[in-house]
């Protein structure tokens, strides 16, 4: 390309912008040799650990009319380090991108690790497409793709709890598109192996789960923006047991799990640094019938079953001031009532779950972030006061978080 | 009927088609990149910015409407050097674009064709938000926007090459006009020249070093970091005595901090425009500095 600027800028008077012109010329070439490490993937490290102090003894958690994973529930009472999140990602090539994300659960001072994330994406695909394969958090719901480090408050949505355990993590594919509109139009399709809680057991070969979900979203003028979807997951459950009553319960059958999900952002024109409003909801309807056993010393029982449940959560978190936050947020669920073996048990109460939170939060910078939450939980049968403090630290490249 | 109607959607996507085709879709993080790209591509591209110029690009976030126009974009142009990292890369990933990826003709970062300032000695956040490129607030010395523009010419013309002549053309026009501005500007800046400036955070040094200003103090402790009472309290007794002219700021900032300091030593606080469209008057380039050169002499007489 011939442009007049040599000659041009040659001639001009001003010896800055000349100056300027002639350095921007060509861009300084690369100094220093190579050592092996200059293409270290980002790596972030996540500090999270929390004081709590609840009102009933956190062994007894339950939710009226769920069987809950084995990992649900609230943290432990103290001091108690939640989740130390290890992020390791960076493009492999032109063509992928790679993401991992190791967990340490410090559990009585007995560590443990678990891959929470372990995928690849594409980055080269045609026509709005995206394939991912590994492991990783679904891309149903909203709340379900987004890491602890991230959340508005120190605990997930009382749905989520009781019908995710806390969200939907597994290995399997999902194939996504955006629409080529300036509405933001997107659909995907996921298939797991079924191994993850609600699904269980790896069914059909190791294909026993699958999802479908669309989202929407776009700005109303520059000081609003929004974003709704519809999910489902459908899921085999095969040979799941837990605890239950004095012996264990043992469940074959299948599930869906249907999800709604509305957020709207507003920021005065858009700048939400001085204040924000976050206004996000999310309902969920899980449909689960198979055959159950339950098993105690000798004696072992079978039953159908047929859960029927549903939840949701409502939420705001309003920012003030730089910095400082205040969100509350309102939790509700139900389910049919299921005879049987279940009388007497959790799953045979009336009572609907619901739980008031609470929170006021503090970043000193958006590399780290103080939290007190306070919440009234009314998800069994004696209503319990849980106080969090919370801390949640994050060292190393700045990560971008999804709106 | 069902065969008339297909007959008339099929008129209609024919009518829609041309007017999509022609266009080359220009995606831009910042307005001056929106800007400038207007200038270079004239009617032959679609110009869409990410960010206003009310709006704070640091936290910006990759809203689903960004997702879309990505999605999209034959062009993206971005300031780089981590300024938008805390939402392009979801734009990258989620955006599904393949023309417009790091490497590609279609990925354009403007601080990787200018010199950089301030690039740290070594990174530490306990000093604060530090980009290890250097200091992206690039936009505000003429002679930036002056660098990039070729180079967005060419790859306008790489994308776009029946369009080339008219890059050229309208590149070369623009910088034309641009130096004749700078001239006109470093003209009437020259009372300017030596004037001691506080800034809210570390986003004028390109402008300082153009117009060789000092920039004595900035109302941030920190890069990034809120201003605080203490770090406040410390520069009132720190620039007593001094000649000060101005406390300047970005539209996007609150005015809280600088009124505090105003209020207490005099030094009148004043909002620049940092780019195109963030203060009344600046709608292009041009006018941009235009406001941004009378506000800083009418401070200096």
């Amino acid at each position: 390309m011939s442009f007049a600027k040599s000659s041009y800028f040659a001639s001009a008077p001003t010896a800055s912008a000349c100056a300027l012109a002639l350095l921007a010329a060509g861009p300084t070439p690369a100094q220093g040799v190579i050592s092996g490490n200059e293409f270290n993937p980002a790596i972030t490290l996540i500090l999270d650990g929390q004081y709590s102090s609840y009102s009933n003894d956190p062994e007894d958690y339950g939710i009226s009319g769920f069987l809950l994973d084995e990992e649900a529930g609230p943290t432990a009472e103290g001091f108690s380090l939640d989740e130390s999140e290890l992020n390791i990602s960076a493009n492999v090539d032109d063509w992928f991108y790679g993401f991992s994300s190791i967990v340490f659960e410090d559990d009585e001072n007995e560590t443990e690790v678990e891959l929470e994330e372990a995928y690849f994406e594409t980055l080269a695909l045609p026509a709005g497409w995206t394939i991912k394969g590994g492991k990783f958090l679904s891309g149903i719901g909203y709340h379900n793709g987004q890491h602890p480090h991230s959340w508005d408050f120190a605990d997930e949505p009382l749905a989520y709890r009781a019908m995710l355990g806390k969200a939907f993590t597994d290995v399997g594919a999902q194939a996504r598109w955006v629409a080529p509109t300036d509405l933001f139009v997107q659909f995907g399709a996921e298939a797991f192996r079924g191994a993850s809680f609600p699904s269980s057991g790896s069914a059909n070969d190791g294909t026993g789960a699958w999802s479908l979900f669309a989202k929407f979203g776009g700005d109303v003028g520059p000081s609003n923006s929004w974003k709704a979807g519809v999910s489902w997951l459908g899921y085999d459950t095969e040979g799941w047991d837990t605890d239950f009553g004095d012996g264990e319960l043992s469940l074959d059958g299948d599930g869906d799990l249907l999800m709604a999900e509305f957020v709207w952002k507003w920021a005065p024109d858009g700048n939400p640094r001085e204040r924000a409003l976050t206004l996000q909801a999310e309902y969920l309807h899980r449909e689960e019938d198979g055959d159950a056993e339950f098993g105690a010393d000798d004696l072992a029982e079978q039953s159908d079953y047929d859960f029927d449940q549903d939840g949701f959560y409502v939420q705001g978190v309003y920012r003030f001031r730089p910095g400082w936050r205040v969100g509350v947020r309102y939790d509700w669920s139900a389910d049919n009532d299921v005879p049987g073996l279940t009388a007497g048990s959790t799953l045979d109460d009336d009572r609907d779950p619901e739980r008031l939170t609470a929170m006021i939060d503090w970043a000193h910078t958006e590399f780290s972030r103080l939290r007190l939450q306070v919440a009234k939980d009314d998800s069994y049968d004696d209503s319990d006061t849980q106080v969090v403090l919370q801390y949640v630290l994050s060292l190393g490249p700045h990560g971008a978080h999804s709106f | 009927m069902a065969q008339k109607l297909l007959y008339c959607l099929g008129l209609l996507w024919l009518a829609l088609l041309p007017a999509e085709a022609l266009a080359l879709r220009v995606f831009a993080c910042e307005p001056e990149w929106a800007a400038l790209a207007r200038e270079v591509g004239g009617d032959r591209v679609d110009v869409y910015s990410a960010v206003t110029g009310l709006q704070d690009v640091h936290v910006v976030q990759a809203r689903p409407s960004l997702i879309a126009r990505y999605r999209r974009a034959d062009l993206v142009i971005c300031t780089g050097a981590d300024l938008e990292s805390g939402w392009l890369p979801l734009l990258l990933r989620q955006g599904a674009n393949p023309r417009a990826q790091p490497g590609k003709p279609g990925f354009l970062e403007a601080a990787r064709h200018v010199r950089m300032l301030e690039k740290p000695a070594s990174l530490d956040r306990a000093r604060g938000e530090l980009h290890a490129m250097g200091n992206p607030h690039i936009q505000t010395a003429p002679g930036n926007i002056a660098a990039v523009a070729p180079v967005l010419a060419e790859r306008l013309a790489l994308i776009d090459p029946e369009g080339r002549a008219h890059y050229e053309a309208a590149a070369n026009d623009f910088l034309r006009r641009w130096e004749a501005a700078i001239g006109d500007w470093e003209a009437r800046a020259a009372p300017v020249r030596g004037m001691a400036i506080i800034t809210h955070h570390r986003s004028w040094v390109y402008l300082v070093d153009w117009l060789q200003m000092r920039e004595v103090a900035s109302l941030e402790p920190k890069p990034g970091i809120e201003p605080s009472a203490s770090h406040l309290a410390a520069l009132l007794e720190e620039v007593r005595g001094e000649d000060v002219r101005l406390i300047v700021r970005s539209a996007y900032q609150g005015a809280r901090a600088s009124e505090w300091l105003s209020e207490r030593t005099g030094i009148p606080p004043v909002v620049l425009p940092h780019t195109v469209g963030s203060v009344e008057g600046a709608d292009d380039l041009f006018s941009m500095f235009d406001v941004m050169i009378d506000r800083l002499v009418e401070a200096a007489r």
